[in-house]
């Protein structure tokens, strides 16, 4: 597809098309109904009470877990049971994990460049400067020879940002970043996710940090029971939610330490 | 909230404590042997107990194995006094007049250097391999290979340095042409090492070209033949038994199902009916008059047998990798072969480097089994020589010279796998 927009903005062209998703673990329905469109550009969050299907959902859409039923548009191409177009689609999108999932055996910078080097055929040098470019994007351009065990969770994480990065990828997905890490340590993980962001990057963004949706959603998509319950922009969604099950998810985490 | 905080008054200045040395304890000598050794009662009596054995055992074995011994001499009247006298010693006289023979087998003397040559040059291009940093720099790759290359020279000839000098400069030269340049030096060692290297061994170890007289393979024996089934059977066992795990983990019911039969059945008989069945009854099964060589069936014997065992070990190491390695590798958009070579597998066979290494020193002794079917391993041949009627009444010597030998080899093995350990824990969880 050609990339004629510019990034800083939302476009109306939708990039993930799903429509009328339904996935079942076994006999258990994960994954009920779900119609959801994502534009070029956009920001998405989604939240919710665990369980609630909302990893799944994500995971659906670079074909971590398959679906059963319903369709997947990412970038123009539907996502069936073929390789190549999966592996096309993985290349498009780039996905952060709650345990951030390094290879343990790699260098950070070896993290980063074997993905371009052996699947984008990218050469050595290049892909190491581009690493390095990306190692100073998220603001660790020193620790690039240590191994991810030598690191603290955050600049694992950060690490992990770079190495999608790497690949350039169009669409961004989030599976609760910042959930395994320190309280210390959050906040220079988001702060890397809101630079991202700014840059116009599309991204999906499963977390529980209100703040952080509140700064950079354009969309708030609250899911429970395998559901979307409610869909909408920030502001409306913390000060009115539409459904009481919404209200009722943003009182329970919003009772503690969080005031305006 | 903290601003507020921090504005309204000054906080207190926080300094980490420094790291202090931690205490010491049980200094010198005494302190030590307190602490482990003679700490309670029970462990002095074990103490003691250890020492006696000690004592009954060492010195006696020292006795007969270095002072009483006879070292010098070339026939069997350098032993005699041995048998006559009282004095009780080894006769090492025996191992040194057989040693060619525990060596090579019957292969011929005038070509031994042969053998000695193809060891060589496996030394020589595994070392790169085997060490890190040590032969990291194309200088030292350098001065390395033309080193090897004169060693060779004088102690082969100059066909044999020349031979040296290009199967080492060749991963070298190749790692700087344009088309090559993928794949670094290190690799390209790997690729020699598996498909120039066993020409060349096959050429050297049989002859009949290059003027080099044929040797048959029945005359091969002795260590070198240990060596070559050892080494065969570790190279192919590794490989196979990978791609046997992983077709075991397999999400292909015909795959994982075959997999799933070849390494319970291979490992639900002994390695001895497998050697049989693939001397005695792989013959009566082919159609007559084929000719296929005993020790190239002993060599898939044993491969295959083994690797039913790697197979097993190697996805022990696959099961501990968690489930996010391979969705972040399937993520990036990482294929299966791509994701397996590089990123699950060289983090699953790291966890299991001590089993591998177990299994290899199983191969490694378990080679003289293939006396069975009549090829002359090291112990085969050690046994051989006890029936020469001139060196009647030396056993103790030629076992202990062979299990010696096999010890050196073993223990070797075992070292390097430790050195491995070491060497990939910095980068584990």
């Amino acid at each position: 597809m050609p990339d004629t927009t510019a990034p800083e903005q939302i476009t109306s062209e939708p990039i993930i098309i799903i429509s009328e998703l339904n996935k079942w673990f076994g006999e258990f329905h994960v994954l009920k109904e779900i119609n959801l469109t994502v534009k070029k550009g956009e920001r998405v969050v989604i939240c919710g009470p665990s369980g609630s299907g909302k990893s799944t959902l994500i995971r659906c859409i670079n074909r971590l877990e398959t679906h059963q039923k319903g369709k997947i548009t990412v970038d123009g191409i539907e996502l069936i049971d073929n390789l190549k177009n999966i592996d096309h689609v993985r290349r498009e999108v780039g996905m952060l994990f709650q345990n951030f999932n390094l290879f343990p055996h790699l260098t950070v910078l070896e993290n980063c460049t074997m993905s371009p080097i052996w699947i984008k055929k990218v050469p050595l040098a290049e892909a190491t400067e581009l690493a390095q470019h990306y190692l100073e994007r998220v603001k660790i351009p020193d620790l690039a020879d240590k191994y991810p065990s030598q690191i603290s969770g955050g600049q694992q994480q950060r690490v992990a940002i770079a190495r999608c990065l790497c690949m350039s990828p169009k669409i961004m997905l989030f599976d609760e970043p910042t959930s395994a890490l320190d309280p210390e340590m959050i906040k220079e993980v988001l702060d890397v996710m809101v630079d991202l962001a700014e840059s116009g990057m599309t991204m999906i963004c499963v977390t529980h940090e209100m703040g952080f949706a509140r700064t950079v959603a354009d969309r708030i998509i609250f899911m429970d029971g395998g559901e979307i319950v409610e869909e909408n922009d920030p502001e409306t969604f913390f000060h009115h939610p539409e459904t009481d099950r919404a209200g009722l998810f943003l009182g329970q985490i919003l009772s503690h330490g969080f005031d305006e | 909230m903290t601003e507020k905080i921090i504005g309204k008054n000054p906080l207190k200045e926080w300094k980490p404590r420094p790291d202090l040395p931690p205490p010491v304890r049980d200094f010198g000598l005494s302190g030590w042997l307190r602490k482990n050794l003679f700490s309670s009662a029970g462990n002095t009596f074990f103490t003691l107990i250890g020492i006696t054995i000690i004592w009954l055992t060492v010195p006696p074995f020292i006795q007969w194995a270095v002072i009483n011994a006879a070292w010098l001499g070339d026939n069997r009247s350098a032993c005699d006094y041995l048998l006559e006298g009282e004095k009780n010693g080894a006769c090492w006289v025996f191992i040194k007049v057989r040693l060619g023979m525990f060596m090579y087998g019957f292969y011929p003397d005038p070509e031994r250097w042969r053998v000695n040559f193809a060891l060589c040059l496996l030394a020589l291009g595994a070392l790169p391999i085997l060490t890190t940093g040590l032969l990291e720099k194309n200088l030292r790759r350098i001065v390395y290979l033309i080193a090897g290359a004169i060693v060779c020279t004088v102690f082969f000839g100059p066909f044999p340095g020349l031979t040296a000098a290009m199967f080492l400069s060749a991963p070298l030269l190749l790692s700087f042409t344009p088309l090559a340049r993928q794949i670094p030096v290190r690799g390209w060692n790997w690729i020699f090492l598996f498909t120039i290297y066993p020409v060349i061994a096959w050429f050297l170890f049989t002859g009949g070209i290059f003027g080099l007289p044929y040797v048959d393979t029945h005359q091969w024996g002795g260590m070198f033949l240990t060596l070559v089934i050892a080494g065969i059977g570790i190279a192919a066992s590794l490989p196979i038994g990978i791609l046997l795990a992983l077709g075991r983990r397999s999400s292909m019911p015909v795959t994982k199902t075959l997999c799933v039969c070849f390494i319970e059945l291979i490992r639900g008989v002994p390695l001895i009916s497998v050697l049989f069945m693939a001397s005695v009854m792989l013959p009566l099964l082919l159609p007559e008059g084929t000719h296929f060589n005993k020790l190239l069936r002993a060599l898939i014997g044993v491969a295959l047998f083994y690797a039913a065992y790697m197979a097993e070990v190697v996805r022990g190491g696959l099961a501990a990798i968690p489930k996010g390695q391979y969705e972040a590798a399937q993520a990036l958009g990482w294929g299966y072969w791509k994701m397996m070579g590089l990123i699950i597998l060289p983090q699953a066979l790291r966890l299991v480097i001590p089993g591998i290494v177990n299994t290899f020193l199983g191969l490694f002794k378990d080679t003289t089994l293939v006396a069975v079917i009549g090829l002359m391993d090291m112990l085969g041949i050690v046994k051989t020589a006890l029936a020469d009627t001139d060196w009647l009444g030396f056993p103790k010597e030629a076992y202990v010279f062979a299990a010696l030998t096999y010890w050196v080899f073993c223990f070797s093995m075992s070292r390097y796998s430790m050195s491995l350990e070491k060497r990939f824990r910095v980068n584990r969880r």
